[in-house]
């Protein structure tokens, strides 16, 4: 399943996301590649473990002398059972069919064949899926902050390399690239920023807001 | 009074080994009996029911999950419910806990996040999907695979305690979720190189399982 995937999440998303300090969007490119890549899973186990060496290793505080009755009043207390996650659906791996609260994305053009579908979005981040024909070069655009692009289906190169399915991108604020989407299947990507995108080229600084982009 | 040669009653190995792994079965029996206590403890609680093993997670546990909390930013009069709802969720979702994977403290750990994320998000966390149907945990654990596991956990809280302490404070900000992603790229890890290596290995074995039930 992992095989292939040769561009991962960094070890400090990771260790954010075990630790929670990870914002919305983030986690869910996270929860998406982890979800495919075996890798990943394992290390951000790995951080779950020395989350775990803290947790042993900090000042206790002592508890009142009747927090274990209390625990225990509630013990056989009916619970009701949480919704169970999404499985994947085609290219969609859970936790998006999750974000798309199951339904098929609703794709809405941007143009140049290239279509959106926004699937969240909080103070600290927006993500989407992005649909680019084959071939086709998504517009040249820097960023305030980072963005991690998942390939879910096709591939695209750009200035850093090549991105398969699985694959992760990780984009700084310094870089500008100008994604091209390899010939074959349409390429479908999940692509998280923790702030909002700036084009260059592609749509007037002033329409961003319409689009939410 | 719980004892580790509880758990070495006889159980039928799972019919998914494959032929690779037989001198690691044949060794189990032997091998449970170094499983930890936190073990033992959780064992009992996932597979009987048992309130005894409960109390004496809950001695081991409590205290620290207070202090945890309230270094996570708990306000003191909020911590002891979070550690309330914690062992709770610990009782309830014992089924889920699969010690070849996580060892005790890593899985409390996760818990503890995540009730503390709970409280201040209202959105639920985006989680990976999961590898296998995790009801299913009456599997016999690889005794191998938990020790091995346990002994790594055991170097981390050593290297954890060997950090000179603005570093330890670094790192335990950071699994307090305190840190940015960026800040945590800044403080100088622990050596997760081998444990990674440990618990990739687990999940390999799963995932060949996990194939073997398919084909069967
Ligand atoms: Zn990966």
């Amino acid at each position: 399943m992992s095989a292939n995937i040769s561009h991962h999440i960094p070890s400090e998303i990771l260790a954010a996301y075990a630790a929670g300090s990870l914002g919305q969007a983030f986690s869910l490119v996270v929860a998406a590649h982890v979800s495919l890549c075996t890798e990943c899973r394992a290390e951000l186990a790995a951080h779950e473990a020395a989350g775990g060496a803290v947790l042993d290793t900090i000042a206790a505080e002592s508890v009142s002398p009747d927090l274990f009755a209390r625990v225990l009043d509630h013990l056989d207390d009916p619970v009701q059972p949480e919704p169970a996650p999404r499985g994947r659906e085609g290219v969609f791996p859970g936790p998006v069919m999750d974000a798309l609260k199951g339904k098929a994305p609703r794709w809405k053009a941007l143009g140049g064949g290239v279509k959106q579908c926004l699937i969240g979005g909080d103070d600290d981040g927006l993500s989407r899926l992005l649909f680019i024909p084959p071939k086709q070069a998504v517009p040249d655009h820097g960023h305030h902050g980072t963005e991690l692009t998942l390939v879910l289906q096709g591939g695209f190169s750009d200035e850093v390399g090549h991105f398969d399915v699985g694959d992760v991108e990780v984009a700084d604020a310094e870089l500008e690239h100008t994604p091209v989407a390899d010939a074959g299947p349409p390429c479908i990507v999940l692509a998280a920023t923790d702030a909002p995108l700036k084009f260059n080229t592609f749509l007037p600084r002033l329409l961003q807001p319409l689009f939410g982009i | 009074m719980l004892s580790a040669n509880d758990l070495l009653a006889p159980k039928p190995i799972a019919a998914t080994m494959s032929a690779g792994r037989e001198t690691i079965v044949t060794a189990n029996a032997g091998r449970k009996a170094a499983y930890s206590e936190q073990t033992v403890w959780m064992l009992a609680i996932r597979d009987q029911r048992d309130k005894a093993a409960f109390a004496k997670l809950f001695d081991h546990y409590a205290a620290r999950l207070k202090g945890f909390v309230m270094r996570a930013g708990a306000p003191k009069a909020q911590a002891e419910d979070i550690v309330q709802e914690v062992m709770l969720t610990v009782w309830r979702k014992a089924h889920l806990f699969d010690p070849e994977r996580a060892q005790v403290s890593s899985w409390i750990y996760q818990i503890a996040r995540n009730r503390q994320i709970d409280v201040i998000r209202k959105e639920a966390r985006p989680v990976p999907e999961a590898l296998a149907n995790d009801d299913e945990s009456d599997d016999e654990p690889d005794a191998g695979q938990v020790i091995a596991l346990e002994q790594e956990s055991d170097k981390l809280r050593q290297a954890l305690a060997k950090l000179a302490p603005a570093q330890r404070e670094m790192i335990e900000r950071a699994y307090l979720g305190e840190l940015t992603h960026t800040e945590i790229r800044e403080a100088t890890g622990l050596p997760l190189g081998t444990i990674k290596s440990r618990i990739r290995l687990g999940l390999e074995r799963l995932r060949h399982e996990l194939k073997d039930l398919r084909q069967e």
